[in-house]
């Protein structure tokens, strides 16, 4: 395409909701009465919630305008890094409708929901073999809420052992919500820095490992995109003082079928299934954070589990060490579909294809713009690369700037100041459904912006131009909090 | 593979960019001993056509309407859900977008999540809503983590008729932190029994679900008084959201935060998830909030837009100090919440609400006329208790294969409950279907 | 950002090593956010301040300020008990970034011991610390 991928388009404006509307409207065709209606005590019943009336015109017009505000994976590259923003296959959102799913209570009796039992007892051992781990839940809605699983494991581990220990090493590197989920089950975290390659060493974990230690929670690899080559010496330190080794398994597109992260040393991880598998991140979420562990931890994993007796799959509560629930059912089982569905279209082969592929996107991206844009480790990268805007700082050009002129290009920007280890940091992450044409005009709308940026950095600085709305005033929003119409 | 567009040629020219031979050269930092070498033990690719197979078998040995008539409520609701939501839900720029971090490009979610958290507040008679959490369980223990935040106090009170499966979560989330959660015991007519509270001065919070777990409305006003003397915060429950089309509102009733479930609201059962948690407060305690807020705001042009705000208290920025861990939510989940309560309307949701209840009242009365014991006199709203005779679990069974669900049993939850089950009715049952559990288990 | 030569280090305060400054008036110590940490941190949409009877030790968090990107917890330069709040700031926490030695003042402290003046620095210290820095 010799023209730019960015340009204007028409976009209509849409008031809010209760901005439209007129009383007695209705979208919604309401059922037949076929009973009388019953006394009710006017002392329960309240004014009924101030929504406002529309019609089914109002709310589809409503809503087809604001989706074309919205830039998606199917509008264009979406580059975050550590977010995995492949492509949702769309086989996977029809086995996710099908009625006899989206229709089923979670509480039916087994043997009228054999279909959904088998499903999630397959998709448990898929992941256990993906991961090299022996047991999985899928309980956990989210990557952080299997971060908080895997804590409150490791917490149910200790107590049973009768061994109080009160902190957990992270490094520096690390997800905000790493540290979070060790603070909400009452550990203290121990941040450890990484080294000049930008990896753990081992003298750093072994300086600071002691019996008061409940573990560590490492991510790998790790969210500089580089490979946590000392993982298995660091795991023999940790488990040499009692302590558990926790993954945060969110780069795991990466290593499908290269590596298998309970052979290297890890106790516990959780997956996120809208990275890796694929389900859509629907604009915050629903994800799924299943959480797979060896064997020594099974005992402790939510309940119910899904068992299979006689040929039948039923759902099993008695496990006396299990740490509860951490969700009222099943998780989000709505969400499982389409990773099953992923896993089973896409067959081994491919799965490691996948992760071979993701890997040779980031790379070839690493190699083809780390002479536009400063790089801090030099060094191979795994399936995201990390930039700095180091060489703009003269220009007065920062990362913001170039992310925000990116969308002029037709670019969602990459992520953005994370890590922290990295000032401006710029980390992208192509995942491996980009193809070499896609990531090739990306890169030279980066190129094109870094002679902006020499040129006429204010193009940067006003961008961006052609969305639905310029930069908007964050301050004021956060002074006065405007959270409700 | 359809999903992976690059070509042998493709991959050959990145290659030589790269300087090595092959894709496996490209795992060098990998070192030897974390190799794995060997094939992923999976099933083969299917197919699309071999999955649709596949999904349909599993899927037709599921007990859904219409063949079966499931009247099990219990945290988990059959509700229509207009053609509207379910085709508005799936354009794709609402679904393969990504948490609205670069908000130029992302007003369409940012407006619509506003959109929700003003009706959401409406809706519980709340000041502020978040824009979602995961479900009506991690709600709640969300919002008695913040009363603990909050009051610096570190004991709370829950209602034993708050879902059984929500008090496991609280108790789970609750373990490791040291905090001492009590349970408050049941009267005889459904309702909390509150009495216990007089001698409890050290409370963070006091938590009521209503309508409860036997579908029971409790009388919010009285308990949150109750609860304020102590100086401890009111925490309301719900896993009925329809409710509050018809009921009074927890705000109304001095509810300090509010943690429950919206699933009836446009999201389809999809046997417990993704659900939809909603947490809600007073704007004094907005700071204390976990999850996403997205606020109002204006762009360099003066045109109103919206941003998240408020992230100063969240994981990515706060770290070990933020107020939850959370980072993905629920957020298509609240999305189509909004669509369905923007389609049903402020008139529409008061008689469909109104539908539910006079359904439910239907089916307890003619329960009632063929000889069966309706244990609670609290009212209800679309759920309600039946006590069955001795024995009854061989008629539940019985039923099932004439493709009738007969609500739930209370046993396992409460063993002193022998032979009582939960019944749910909505505006999906007809007066057909409810005859007919009517007459199959009178015989 | 300013460069180093624009940052404002007036004389009649004394510095803590995090950027809080502490002015003696009369026989109270009244603190506040020094120009250099307002200049870092941009513009501030909310501080967090403590309760009148407060008392804190040297060094031990007391307030935290916050931008809409970052959070900076802040240290209380000198003993003692805190003896008013800068209320105003509720409502224009811009004060802050706009007046930092003046209106955007954070709390008057009834100092514990008077001599811990002494450990903090003085603005040629500061400004020499800053440079060092750089």
């Amino acid at each position: 395409m010799k023209e730019s991928l960015g340009t204007t388009g028409l976009l209509v404006n849409e008031p809010l909701l209760w901005e439209k509307g007129k009383k007695g409207r209705c979208g919604f065709s309401l059922p037949r009465r076929d009973v009388e209606p019953c006394f009710l005590d006017q002392e329960l019943t309240g004014e009924g919630p101030d929504f406002p009336d529309l019609s089914e015109v109002d709310v589809v017009r409503h809503y087809t305008r604001l989706a074309q505000w919205n830039f998606g994976v199917d509008t264009g590259m979406y580059p975050l890094g550590s977010c995995t923003m492949k492509y949702s296959p769309k086989t996977n959102e029809k086995q996710a409708s099908l009625p006899g799913f989206t229709g089923a209570h979670p509480l039916l009796p087994s043997s009228l929901s054999q279909g959904a039992l088998k499903m999630l007892f397959e998709f448990e051992q898929y992941l256990n073999e993906i991961t090299g781990m022996h047991a999985t839940t899928l309980q956990p809605a989210a990557g952080a809420h299997g971060e908080l699983t895997g804590m409150l494991i490791i917490h149910a581990f200790h107590k049973k052992q009768g061994s109080k220990r009160s902190k957990i090493i992270v490094p520096d590197t690390a997800h905000g919500t790493n540290p979070a989920s060790i603070s909400l089950c009452g550990f203290r975290p121990v941040p450890v820095t990484s080294n000049e390659q930008g990896i753990l060493s081992v003298e750093s974990i072994a300086e600071i490992m002691d019996p008061d230690t409940a573990g560590i929670m490492v991510t790998n690899p790790n969210t500089l995109g580089l490979f946590e080559e000392n993982i298995q010496n660091i795991a023999e330190i940790v488990h040499a003082k009692g302590g558990l080794v926790y993954c945060d398994g969110a780069n795991m597109n990466a290593v499908m079928g290269m590596v298998k992260m309970g052979d290297i040393g890890i106790d516990v991880m959780q997956l996120n299934l809208h990275k890796t598998f694929s389900t859509p991140h629907g604009g915050g979420g629903p994800g799924s954070g299943p959480v797979s562990v060896a064997k020594h931890l099974e005992p402790f994993l939510p309940v119910p589990r899904v068992v299979e007796e006689n040929g039948a799959y039923i759902l099993a509560q008695d496990y006396p060490d299990s740490i509860g629930k951490i969700s009222a059912f099943h998780g989000a089982f709505g969400v499982v579909i389409k990773a099953y569905s992923y896993i089973r279209r896409m067959g081994p082969e491919n799965l490691k294809k996948a992760s071979q592929l993701a890997v040779l996107n980031a790379n070839y991206i690493k190699e083809m713009l780390k002479g536009t844009l400063h790089l801090p480790y030099d060094r191979p990268c795994m399936h995201e690369c990390v930039f700095s805007d180091k060489h703009q700082a003269v220009q007065k050009v920062a990362t913001l700037d170039m992310a925000k002129r990116l969308m002029d290009y037709g670019f969602h920007p990459p992520t953005v100041y994370f890590p922290l280890v990295v000032p401006g940091a710029i980390m992208v992450e192509p995942t491996e459904t980009e193809s070499k044409e896609d990531i090739d005009q990306f890169i030279a709308a980066f190129k094109a912006i870094a002679n902006e940026a020499r040129e006429n950095p204010d193009l940067l600085h006003d961008a961006p131009k052609s969305c639905k709305v310029k930069r908007l005033d964050e301050v004021t929003a956060a002074r006065k909090p405007c959270l409700a119409g | 593979m359809i999903y992976l567009p690059h070509t042998h040629e493709d991959i050959f020219s990145m290659l030589q960019v790269l300087g090595v031979d092959n894709l496996d050269d490209l795992f060098s930092t990998v070192p030897e001993d974390c190799r794995f070498n060997g094939h992923l033990n999976l099933p083969e690719a299917l197919s699309e056509w071999e999955l649709n197979d596949h999904m349909s078998t599993l899927s037709h040995t599921m007990a859904v309407s219409p063949e079966y008539k499931v009247f099990l409520g219990a945290g988990s609701y059959e509700h229509f859900i207009p053609a509207s939501v379910s085709y508005l839900l799936g354009r794709s720029e609402f679904v393969t977008s990504y948490t609205p971090y670069q908000p130029e490009m992302s007003q369409g979610t940012l407006q619509a999540i506003y959109e929700y958290q003003t009706l959401a507040a409406r809706l519980l008679g709340m000041e502020v809503a978040t824009a979602s959490h995961y479900d009506g369980a991690t709600a709640l223990a969300e919002a008695l983590l913040m009363a603990v935040r909050i009051t610096k106090r570190k004991k709370i009170a829950i209602s034993s008729l708050i879902h059984p499966l929500y008090r496991r979560v609280v108790q789970t989330y609750f373990n490791p932190t040291g905090y001492e959660v009590v349970e408050l015991p049941y009267l005889n007519t459904g309702a909390t029994d509150a009495t216990g509270l007089d001698e409890m001065d050290d409370l963070a919070a006091v938590a009521i679900q209503s309508p409860n777990f036997f579908g029971c409305i409790e009388n919010l006003q009285a308990l949150g008084q109750k609860t304020h003397d102590t100086k401890a915060l009111f925490v309301v429950s719900f896993t009925e959201a329809l409710a509050y089309g018809l009921l009074k509102n927890p705000g109304s009733q001095g509810a300090d935060i509010v943690g429950g479930e919206g699933q009836s609201l446009g999201i389809p059962r999809s046997f417990g998830g993704p659900a939809l948690g909603m947490l809600a407060s007073g704007k004094k305690h907005m700071r204390s909030l976990p999850g996403r807020l997205v606020g109002k705001t204006k762009d360099l042009d003066g045109k109103t837009g919206f941003v998240l705000t408020l992230a100063t208290r969240e994981q990515h920025i706060r770290r070990e100090k933020a107020t939850s861990n959370i980072c993905t939510n629920n957020s298509l989940c609240a999305l189509a919440a909004a669509m369905y309560m923007a389609s049903v309307g402020g008139t529409g949701i008061r008689k469909l609400a109104r539908l539910n209840y006079d359904k439910a009242e239907y089916l307890k009365k003619e329960l009632k006329k063929a000889g069966f014991a309706i244990p609670f006199d609290r009212p209800t709203f679309n759920e309600f208790v039946v006590e069955f005779p001795s024995g009854f679990e061989a008629t539940h069974k019985h039923l099932l294969e004439k493709n009738i669900i007969a609500g739930l049993c209370l046993a396992p939850f409460y063993p002193e409950l022998a032979n009582h089950y939960l019944l749910c009715v909505t505006e999906t049952r007809s007066k057909n279907d409810m005859d007919a559990l009517v007459r199959e288990v009178k015989s | 950002m300013k460069e180093l030569s624009e940052i404002h280090l007036p004389d009649d305060v004394r510095y803590a090593e995090d950027h809080e400054w502490a002015r003696l008036e009369e026989n109270k110590v009244r603190v506040g956010l020094d120009d250099y940490a307002q200049d870092q941190l941009g513009d501030i949409v909310f501080v967090e301040l403590p309760q009148v009877g407060d008392t804190f030790k040297q060094g031990e968090e007391f307030a935290t300020v916050e931008s809409v990107k970052a959070v900076c917890e802040c240290y209380l330069p000198v003993s003692g008990k805190i003896i008013a709040v800068n209320t105003a700031l509720e409502e224009s926490p811009e004060l802050v970034n706009d007046s930092p030695y003046g209106d955007g003042w954070f709390v008057e402290v009834n100092p514990g011991d008077l001599s811990e003046m002494e450990n903090l620095m003085t603005h040629v210290a500061c400004m020499e610390k800053l440079k060092g820095a750089q």
